[in-house]
C-alpha cells in the first residue's frame, strides 16, 4: 500500500500552487523604492586590450546616475575561486585574477567592461551606446590543444601559459596502468568530445543590491542556489563587508542546474554600486546576456583506453582529458574535471588499475563550471561509450560484458580513492531488462525496418557521487569551503513547526519533501510543518543545493535537529505525565507512558514549552528549538542502468528517441513522485545534450550559438514517455535517512545510452560507424553514414 | 528599443501615406521586426501597423479560381481558411508555434524573405502573384536573394494570389534549434507543368530546382528524380549542417513531396 503521508508518500508539491498560479516571488519581482537599473556594456570581441574608455558623453545622458569601469574596482577583491587543485608535480594550479569589471583586457565575448547605472534600463542602454571604447582586438585562443601549443597567445599575460593545471590521478598508479595496457589481451581506444552546454534555466540571473546607510547594512537579492556561499565569497573576498552587515537572499529561483551556484561579477557589482550611490541597483539578465555570462558546462576532449584480459575482464583504464576552464576560474571550476570526475572513473566495475590525466586550459571563452552532474556525466559518458565499443570489437553482448565486470561486494574501495558503501548493480540491470522489455527489442527493430528506419538499442550503467563530503577530506583536496549543512527546527507553541534549512530549493520540491521527514519522525500532519530557506538572515549557515546533496546532507541535519527536539519533548512529557523519561514513547503525535493508557498530545507538550507553568525549569530551558550541523562521513553513491531505443532515418540522419527506461537505486526514497520528476527532468537534459545542445564558438571566439535560433533546447516532442523505476533500494549506510540523492542521475545516465543506441542502429544498417560526437544531430549522423 | 512614432491606419491609402515619412516601417505581426527592434538592430522612426486594414485581411477565392490571401492575414488564419489549397494551409499550420502563427503574417514573411522561411517556397512553386499597393509582381521576379525582394521603399504587399495546383506538397526539414526550414521543398503540379521551389538551403535564398521540374513534368513520380543531384556549391554551410548535407536533403525532400502528392 502506498503511504499517503510521511516518508515514502507521493505528497503533491505544495510549492507548485504558487509557481503555477503566478504568485511566486522571484528576484525580478523584487522592486525597492528608489531603485536604479544597471546595464553592462560587454565585450563583443573575444580578446582585446582596452586602450581607453571615455564615459564623459555617456555620463551626461538623461537619467544616468553613475557609470562604473574597471578603474572603480581597483583595490576591490577579485572574484574568488573556491577550489585549488594541486597538479601532478605537487604545484598549485595557476589562478588568474578575475576583476568585477574588466581591467586592461577583455578575455571573452560578454566580459563586462563598464556598467551604466540609470533611472531606467532603457536610459542605461542609451548611455552605454554613447561610451567611447577604444579596444585593440588581439588574437583569440579557442581550441584547447592550440591554446597549449608553444607560442600560443596567452589569455592571462601574468601566467606562464594557458595551462591551469596538469592533474594526474592516481599519480602513483601511472606506471602500473601503462604496464597493464601494454600487456593487455585487448585494448579499446576512443576519442570523444563532451560538448559544451549552456544551462538555460527558465529564469535568467537577476541581482538587486540594496544598502541601508542608517545601519551600514547591505542586502543582495540574487538568483542563487546557495545564499550563504555567496555571502561568504562576496563579503569576505570581494567587497570586504562583514557577515553581520551583509544579508543575501535567494527567493524563489526558477531553475539553477549548477549555473546559479557560483558567485558572479554582477552580484558583487550591484552590492558595491548600491553602497556607492546609496540607492538600490537592479540587474536582470537578458537571455542573450545569459548565453555569454552564465557559466557554461562540460567541454571536455578525452581519449580513453580500456584494457581487457583474454577473459574480457577489465584490467585497466587510462584517460587523457582536456578540460576547458574558459577565460577565468569560475567558483568551483577546477574541481569539476578532477575530484568530481577522476574519482568516478571506476564506474560500476572492478577495474583494478586506473589513471586519469586532466589538463585544464584557459581559453577566450565564457568560464565553464558545474552543470547538472558536474564531472560525473563526463566520467560516465566516456566509460560507458568505451565499454560499448569494446563489446562490439570483441563480439560480445554489451550487457553481459558489463555484468561480468560489476562490483558485487560492498563496501568497495576503488583504485580512484573513493569507497562505495552499498549498491546492487545486477539488481538494477535485472530491473532494467524487465521494464525496458529488452526481450521485445528484436520485434520492434523489425517493425522499424519495415518502415524504412534503422532501430538501435543502447544500454549503460552509471554510478555517481552525491553529497560531496566530508569537509576535512575535501579541504585536503583543495576545497576552500566546508561541505556540511545545517537545519534549525523551530517548534511553535501550538505545535506547528518552521524548519530553517541551509539547502535551497529551486525546483527540487524541498518544501514538500522535507516536511514529510519531520512529520514521519513526530507522527504529525505534514501540513503543520513549513520549510524556510534562501535568506541568510533567517536560516543557519548552510551550504546550499547542488550535487544532489540536499536530502542526504541537509536532510540529515534536519533529522539530527528533530531528534534533539524529540529528546527534549520527551523530558517535558515525562514531567507532564509524572513518569520516568525512559518510559516515554512517541507515536502518532502522542507521548505515552509505556504499558499504561496515560498520554499527552504533541500540542500539549509544545504549549508547555512556551507557557512553562507546569514545567521542569530547574532541569531544562523553556522553548522548543534545536539546530544541528551535519557533516557526512562519505559521499553517497546512487547508481543505475538505463536503456534507450532510437530510430534513425537513414535518408536524413534524423534520430528520434522511441523508448527510454531508467532503473535507479537512490537508496530510500522520501517522495517517489518528486524523485520520478527529477529523473524525468534529468533524462530530458541528457537527451538534450546527446541530440541537440551545442554551444559553439568560431575560431575568433565569437559565440555562434548565442540564442535559441542556434542553440537547440530539448522540447516535449523530442522526448518519449519514460519508464522509470526506483524500487531497487540499497540504503546508504552512513546517513540517518539511508538516502542517496536523485537530482542529477538522469542527466548523468542518459547521454551514453542515446549515443550507444545510435551507433547500434547505424551498425544494424551496415554502416561501420563506431562513434559520433554529441550532439548527434542529423547532419552529423548523415556525415558519419556517408564517410564511414 | 529606441523610441518611435506609431500609427495604425484603417485603409491601404492611409498606410501608404504614413509610410512616406523617412525611415518609417510597416508592421505586420511583428514576429521578425519587434525582436530586431528590441535588440536595437533596427530603429524605425515610425511604425505603421497594417493589422487594422480590413481590406488586407482574410482568404478568398479569385475569379480565376486562385486563392487570394490578404497581405496582413496571419498564418493561423491561412492554416484554418485556405482549404482550397491544402498544401498551403498545411505549410502555414507548421510555421513556428501558436503564438507566432497568431501574429505573423504572409505579407511580413514574404517582405522579409528570410532564406529559411516557408512561405517563399509556396509562392515561388505556385507561380503566385504578389499584389502591392502599386503593382502586381510575379513570384519569379519578386525574390531577389536572401532578405532581398522587388519591393520598393514603403511599398506594401496587400494580397498574394496563388493559382491552385492539381497536386502539391510541402516538406520541411527543421533546423534543430530555430525550427525554421533547414531545407524546405514545395512541389506544385499544374496542368502546364510542375514547379519545385526550395527554401532554407541556398545562400541566394529561395530558388527553383529546374532540373527536377523538367523531370517531374515528364514523369510525375519520385522515381523520375533518381538520376538527378544537387550540388553543395552555394548552399548554406553552418553549425547545423554542411552545404553537401543541405543539397542531399533537397533531393530527399523533393522525392518525399512528390510521393506525398
Ligand atoms: C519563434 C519563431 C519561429 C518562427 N518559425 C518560422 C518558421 O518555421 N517558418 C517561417 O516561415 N517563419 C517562421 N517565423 C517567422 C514568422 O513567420 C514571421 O511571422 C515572419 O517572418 C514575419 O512576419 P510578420 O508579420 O511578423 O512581419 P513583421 O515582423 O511585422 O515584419 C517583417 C518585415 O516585413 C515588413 N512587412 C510586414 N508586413 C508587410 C507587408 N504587408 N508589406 C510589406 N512589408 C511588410 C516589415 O516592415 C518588416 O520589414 C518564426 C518566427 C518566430 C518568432
Amino acid at each position: 500500500m502506498p503511504k499517503d503521508s510521511g516518508i515514502g508518500a507521493s505528497s503533491k508539491r505544495r510549492e507548485d500552487v504558487r509557481f503555477l498560479t503566478g504568485t511566486g516571488q522571484y528576484t525580478d519581482d523584487i522592486n525597492i523604492h528608489g531603485q536604479t537599473y544597471v546595464y553592462f556594456l560587454r565585450s563583443d570581441v573575444a580578446h582585446g586590450k582596452i586602450n581607453n574608455i571615455d564615459t564623459s558623453a555617456a555620463a551626461a545622458m538623461p537619467g544616468v546616475v553613475r557609470i562604473f569601469t574597471g578603474a572603480d574596482f581597483e583595490g576591490i577583491g577579485s572574484i574568488p575561486c573556491g577550489w585549488q587543485v594541486t597538479d601532478r608535480h605537487g604545484e598549485p594550479m595557476q589562478e588568474p585574477a578575475h576583476p568585477v569589471l574588466a581591467q586592461g583586457k577583455v578575455r571573452h565575448v560578454g566580459d563586462p567592461i563598464a556598467a551604466v547605472v540609470a533611472e531606467s534600463l532603457e536610459q542605461a542602454r542609451d548611455a552605454a551606446e554613447a561610451i567611447d571604447l577604444d579596444i585593440e582586438e588581439l588574437p583569440a585562443v579557442v581550441d584547447m590543444k592550440a591554446a597549449l601549443s608553444d607560442g600560443a597567445t596567452k589569455v592571462h599575460d601574468d601566467l606562464s601559459s594557458n595551462l591551469c593545471y596538469d592533474w594526474g590521478f592516481v599519480e602513483e598508479n601511472k606506471g602500473a596502468v601503462d604496464e597493464a595496457i601494454k600487456n593487455a589481451a585487448h585494448v579499446t581506444t576512443l576519442e570523444l568530445v563532451n560538448n559544451r552546454l549552456v544551462a538555460n534555466p527558465m529564469e535568467p540571473r537577476v541581482a538587486v543590491g540594496d544598502y541601508n546607510r542608517a545601519n551600514d547594512e547591505s542586502t543582495l537579492f540574487t538568483t542563487s542556489q546557495n545564499p550563504h556561499v555567496i555571502r561568504l565569497l562576496m563579503g569576505a573576498f570581494v567587497l570586504g563587508i562583514p557577515e553581520h552587515k551583509l544579508r543575501v537572499v535567494a527567493p524563489d529561483v526558477g531553475g539553477g542546474f549548477g549555473t546559479k551556484i557560483f558567485h558572479y561579477a554582477e552580484e558583487a557589482f550591484c552590492t558595491f554600486a548600491a553602497r556607492q550611490i546609496n540607492r538600490p541597483v537592479k540587474w536582470t539578465a537578458s537571455r542573450s546576456e545569459a548565453f555569454m555570462s552564465d557559466a557554461h558546462g562540460r567541454d571536455h576532449v578525452t581519449k580513453i583506453e580500456l584494457a581487457l584480459d583474454a577473459d574480457n575482464n577489465f584490467t585497466a583504464v587510462r584517460t587523457e582529458t582536456y578540460a576547458n576552464m574558459g577565460a577565468y576560474l569560475s567558483t568551483f571550476a577546477p574541481s569539476v574535471p578532477t575530484w568530481l570526475h577522476g574519482t568516478l572513473m571506476a564506474g560500476n566495475y572492478k577495474t583494478p588499475l586506473i589513471y586519469v590525466n586532466v589538463k585544464a586550459v584557459f581559453t577566450n571563452t565564457v568560464p565553464v563550471d558545474a552543470y547538472r552532474g558536474a564531472g560525473r556525466p563526463e566520467a560516465t559518458y566516456q566509460l560507458e561509450r568505451v565499454i560499448d565499443k569494446a563489446a562490439r570489437e570483441l563480439g560480445v553482448d554489451p550487457i553481459a560484458l558489463r555484468r561480468q565486470n560489476f562490483i558485487t561486494e560492498f563496501p568497495y574501495a576503488t583504485p580512484v580513492a573513493v569507497e562505495y558503501d552499498t549498491g546492487n548493480y545486477p539488481a538494477t540491470m535485472d530491473k532494467l531488462e524487465e521494464i525496458a522489455d529488452l526481450s521485445g527489442f528484436d520485434a520492434r527493430r523489425k517493425a522499424s525496418e519495415a518502415k524504412g528506419k534503422l532501430r538501435g538499442l543502447g544500454v549503460n550503467c552509471y554510478i555517481e557521487a552525491c553529497g560531496i563530503a566530508p569537509s576535512n577530506l575535501v579541504g585536503q583536496l583543495g576545497a576552500r569551503a566546508g561541505l556540511y549543512d545545517a537545519a534549525t527546527v523551530r517548534v511553535n507553541a501550538t505545535g506547528t513547526i518552521s524548519v530553517m534549512v541551509g539547502a535551497h530549493s529551486h525546483g527540487q520540491g524541498h518544501e514538500t519533501a522535507f516536511p514529510q521527514v519531520v512529520a514521519e519522525m513526530l507522527g504529525i500532519d505534514e501540513n503543520m510543518i513549513d520549510i524556510v530557506h534562501g535568506d541568510s538572515s533567517k536560516i543557519p549557515f548552510g551550504m546550499g543545493t547542488y550535487g544532489s546533496r540536499s536530502i542526504a546532507v541537509c536532510g540529515s541535519a534536519m533529522v539530527r535537529a528533530t531528534e534533539k527536539i524529540i529528546n527534549k519533548a520527551k523530558k517535558i512529557a515525562s514531567h507532564l505525565l509524572e513518569a520516568s523519561e525512559a518510559d516515554i514513547e512517541l507515536k502518532d503525535g502522542q507521548f505515552s507512558v509505556a504499558g499504561t493508557d496515560k498520554s499527552v498530545a504533541w500540542g500539549d507538550v509544545t504549549l508547555a514549552a512556551y507557557v512553562p507553568h507546569n514545567y521542569p525549569l530547574e532541569d531544562i530551558e523553556p522553548g522548543l528549538e534545536e539546530t544541528a550541523f551535519y557533516d557526512p562521513s562519505n559521499f553517497t553513491y546512487p547508481s543505475g542502468a538505463y536503456a534507450c531505443e532510437v530510430e534513425v532515418d537513414p535518408e536524413t540522419g534524423k534520430v528520434t528517441i522511441e523508448r527510454f527506461a531508467a532503473a535507479d537505486d537512490f537508496g530510500n526514497v522520501i517522495n517517489p513522485m518528486i524523485v520520478t520528476g527529477q529523473v524525468h527532468g534529468g533524462i530530458g537534459q541528457g537527451i538534450g545534450q546527446a541530440l541537440l545542445e551545442n554551444c559553439a564558438y568560431d575560431e575568433n571566439g565569437q559565440l555562434l550559438s548565442a540564442s535559441y535560433m542556434d542553440y537547440a533546447m530539448p522540447r516535449a516532442s523530442d522526448v518519449p514517455f519514460y519508464t522509470v523505476d526506483h524500487s531497487c533500494q540499497t540504503p546508504c549506510t552512513h546517513n540517518p535517512l539511508g538516502v542517496k540523492g536523485c537530482g542529477e542521475a538522469g542527466a548523468i545516465g542518459s547521454p551514453p545510452s542515446v549515443v550507444n543506441a545510435v551507433v547500434d542502429a547505424l551498425q544494424s544498417g551496415g554502416h561501420n560507424v563506431t562513434h559520433i560526437d554529441m550532439p548527434v544531430s542529423p547532419s552529423r549522423v548523415w556525415a558519419a553514414m556517408n564517410n564511414a | 528599443m529606441y523610441n518611435f512614432d506609431f500609427e495604425k491606419p484603417s485603409t491601404i491609402a492611409d498606410a501608404v501615406a504614413a509610410l512616406a515619412t523617412e525611415d518609417a516601417q510597416a508592421l505586420g505581426g511583428g514576429q521578425t521586426l519587434l525582436p530586431t527592434m528590441k535588440q536595437r538592430l533596427a530603429s524605425p522612426s515610425k511604425i505603421v501597423s497594417l493589422s487594422g486594414i480590413s481590406e488586407m485581411q482574410g482568404v478568398c477565392k479569385g475569379d480565376d479560381g486562385s486563392v487570394c490571401i490578404g497581405g496582413a492575414t496571419t498564418h493561423a488564419t491561412v492554416a484554418a481558411s485556405a482549404s482550397e489549397y491544402p498544401a498551403l494551409a498545411a505549410l502555414a499550420s507548421n510555421i513556428g508555434d501558436p503564438a507566432v502563427r497568431n501574429r505573423g503574417t504572409i505579407g511580413g514573411s514574404l517582405a522579409n524573405n528570410d532564406p529559411a522561411a516557408c512561405y517563399p517556397s509556396a509562392a515561388l512553386a505556385s507561380g503566385a502573384t504578389i499584389v502591392t499597393n502599386a503593382r502586381q509582381i510575379a513570384a519569379d521576379d519578386y525574390f531577389q536573394g536572401m532578405f532581398t525582394t522587388a519591393l520598393n521603399e514603403g511599398e506594401i504587399i496587400t494580397e498574394v494570389r496563388f493559382p491552385v495546383p492539381e497536386a502539391a506538397n510541402y516538406q520541411k526539414f527543421e533546423q534543430p534549434a530555430s525550427r525554421f526550414a533547414m531545407v524546405g521543398v514545395f512541389v506544385a503540379k499544374y496542368a502546364d507543368g510542375v514547379r519545385v521551389a526550395v527554401t532554407g538551403a541556398s545562400e541566394e535564398g529561395v530558388f527553383r530546382w529546374t532540373e527536377a521540374e523538367a523531370a517531374l513534368s515528364a514523369d510525375f513520380s519520385a522515381h523520375a528524380l533518381e538520376g538527378l543531384s544537387v550540388s553543395g556549391e552555394g548552399m548554406i554551410n553552418d553549425l547545423h549542417g554542411s552545404g553537401e548535407y543541405r543539397a542531399h536533403l533537397v533531393k530527399v525532400l523533393t522525392k518525399r513531396a512528390v510521393a506525398a502528392c
